[in-house]
């Protein structure tokens, strides 16, 4: 057993690179769109009093944000009867005509090269006002991260909830050539500026966000078995911060920050253990010799959720974490694991085992309801959207990997991919501060 | 030298050994000492100079709890020796030569048919104390990542408590499991998935 508190990039080096630049976009494709979505316009932002061409196009972006949701339905842009960018340069009846709902007009000005202003406004057709308008000084490389915050806030103001668009999501690629490799890697939501944050001949398992979206925690077997590290990711500096014997996997932070839950073989079967990020103090909550892996915190910290076979199969299980006798949350289905809690703690999404297919379905944790939300066989790792809308998730076809979002009624989904090879285990990330 | 009185006293010695450690000890690492490894004499920490033998590069070995009756050491010809467990390793018949063990789907059961195989590898662990092995668990992709990490495990311990049962020592059977991440055979399919849920046994000779 040896705890090293820090491993200096020069080891990692060696063997791994910690990265930070390599930028590829995912392929984004829609797989299944909702009836009674609502429709909204989305007309091309003004940038024609600037100095120099735009590098991103706007518009584009928070529409195809929009109809990813499932709960809008952009216009099709060759379809738009009119390309206003103020409002009072809307004629309202045009859009009325053309069945939209809402519309968003805007326009980007300089203020010095390379210092934009973005404005935009959202309007409400039928009632001929403005719902939202905003003006958002940005930086040439935060575009794209300012479009997808237009989008939020549409989003919000329409539905209510907050948008969850301007987030990240972690995942690890494989490449299965000649040579294995596994890439730890970060992107938008939408799967754009995808970044390495860790390269390894050896597999890379379990990310999981730290809850302010900073750091990673992860499973790599770059020393021929699993260890836990923690990266912070813009900074790169990582920390081995557990190489027991036996099995170091599935870490899970706390909701503070402060713990990680993780799982442990080193007196015996798999159990789960929290530990003090600071003072690396372990404690263990499970005993059972069954396998006990996959811990996840409540929202309120006060319990942990996790896969057991205790019972002879697969099942999830609550234990306080103070520990305690755990109780048994799932009995529907020969398979139960990987539990993922949405934000508000109501739903736990999981793998879900039955006649041989492998769904990701959901339990209801106020009516014990169990709603299976996809239909293929070999579905995994899912992950709730930081606003509890959409779960991410991972599924094989065919011999490639490939991520899928799909809104929580099971509506609608669209498809991640990555031309370069197999991805899998994607984890949302938190929302970002505003 | 006489080669035949020495081997003598060192059989004994190692089978008295195994009887003693059997009855008499709980660790495992003096019961490495099986039926004609070389031993090595750092390993009980007991007494046992380093003699250098007869000159053809064979090594002392400490008879362990000096009873082969003389001087307290042995000494066996290592480059033969070792030799053999290597040479063993390269046969391509034989239970030796069948390295990985597979299982049913969820499942860490040994059939009868592999024990039979483990039992060949324990006894050969145990009697070459020079010999490692890891034992690389893994599972079929079908279910979540991490509890197939757990199922590699167990499947990694049900073999080593064979191989452990024979005589070899823990120290020489080190365990990881690789979960779902490193299949043998890509597919999606039983045929696939059979020949991926298995434990591998990768030898090393010291």
């Amino acid at each position: 057993m040896q705890l090293t508190k820090s491993i200096p990039c020069l080891f990692a080096a060696l063997m791994l690179i910690v990265a930070q630049n390599a930028s590829a976009a995912l392929n984004i494709e829609i797989t299944q769109g909702v009836d009674g979505a609502l429709p909204i316009a989305v007309v091309p932002f003004d940038t024609s009093k600037l100095g120099s061409s735009f590098p991103v196009d706007l518009a584009e972006i928070v529409a195809s944000d929009l109809n990813r949701s499932g709960v809008l339905r952009a216009m099709p842009r060759s379809e738009l009867p009119a390309t206003p960018h103020y409002s009072n340069q809307v004629q309202y009846p045009r859009w009325r005509n053309a069945a939209q709902d809402y519309l968003v007009v805007g326009r980007v000005l300089e203020k010095t090269p390379g210092e934009y202003t973005i404005e935009f406004q959202l309007l409400d057709v039928l009632k001929q006002k403005q719902l939202l308008g905003r003006s958002m000084p940005t930086r040439k490389r935060e575009l794209r991260s300012r479009a997808h915050q237009i989008s939020d806030y549409i989003y919000e103001q329409i539905t209510g909830t907050r948008g969850a668009f301007d987030t990240r999501i972690a995942f690890v690629r494989a490449q299965q050539n000649a040579a294995r490799k596994y890439v730890l890697q970060v992107a938008d939501s939408d799967g754009f500026n995808a970044q390495n944050v860790l390269e390894s001949d050896e597999p890379i398992m379990s990310p999981s966000w730290s809850p302010d979206g900073k750091s990673l925690a992860y499973v790599s077997f770059e020393s021929q078995r699993p260890e836990i590290f923690i990266q912070h990711l813009a900074t790169a500096r990582r920390t081995k911060i557990s190489g027991f014997s036996g099995i170091n996997s599935a870490p899970s932070w706390s909701p503070d920050g402060k713990f990680l839950a993780l799982v442990l073989s080193k007196d015996g079967s798999p159990d789960i253990y929290t530990m003090n990020t600071s003072s690396k103090r372990l404690k263990r909550l499970t005993t059972h010799r069954s396998i006990d892996t996959e811990p996840v915190w409540t929202p309120d910290g006060s319990s942990i959720i996790f896969t057991s076979d205790r019972s002879g199969s697969p099942q999830l299980y609550e234990i306080g974490v103070d520990g305690g006798k755990p109780r048994r949350l799932t009995f529907e289905g020969s398979y139960n694991a990987a539990p993922n809690l949405s934000p508000d703690g109501r739903y736990i999404a999981m793998v879900h085992g039955d006649r041989g297919r492998y769904v990701i379905a959901q339990l209801d944790r106020e009516t014990r309801n169990l709603t299976v939300l996809t239909d293929s066989a070999l579905d995994e790792s899912p992950s709730f959207s930081p606003n509890g809308k959409m779960v991410l998730y991972a599924s094989t076809q065919g011999n490639n990997g490939f991520l899928f979002a799909v809104s929580i009624d099971g509506r609608a989904k669209h498809k991640l991919s990555d031309r370069a090879g197999d991805i899998r285990e994607p984890v949302w990330g938190p929302f970002e501060s505003r | 030298m006489n080669m035949n009185q020495n081997m003598k006293s060192w059989l004994l010695a190692a089978l008295l050994a195994v009887f003693l450690s059997a009855c008499a000890t709980t660790d495992e690492s003096i019961s490495t000492q099986g039926d004609g490894a070389p031993i090595d004499g750092q390993q009980d920490g007991s007494s046992g100079s380093m003699t250098g033998g007869d000159g053809t590069g064979g090594a002392a070995a400490t008879g362990l709890y000096g009873s082969d009756g003389g001087d307290g050491t042995a000494i066996v010809d290592d480059s033969s020796r070792a030799m053999s467990a290597a040479a063993r390793l390269e046969e391509t018949e034989g239970d030796l030569a069948n390295r990985t063990i597979y299982f049913e789907y969820d499942s860490a059961k040994l059939s009868s048919e592999s024990i039979a195989i483990l039992e060949a590898h324990g006894n050969f662990i145990a009697g070459n104390g020079e010999v490692s092995v890891r034992l690389e668990g893994h599972t079929d992709e079908r279910g979540s990542r991490e509890y197939n990490i757990a199922l590699g495990d167990r499947r990694a311990q049900s073999v080593r408590r064979v191989l452990l049962f024979q005589g070899a020592s823990s120290d020489q059977v080190e365990t990881v499991s690789y979960g779902e991440e490193e299949p043998a055979v890509t597919g999606h399919d039983e045929a696939a998935w059979s020949k991926n849920r298995r434990v591998e046994l990768i030898y090393k000779v010291n």
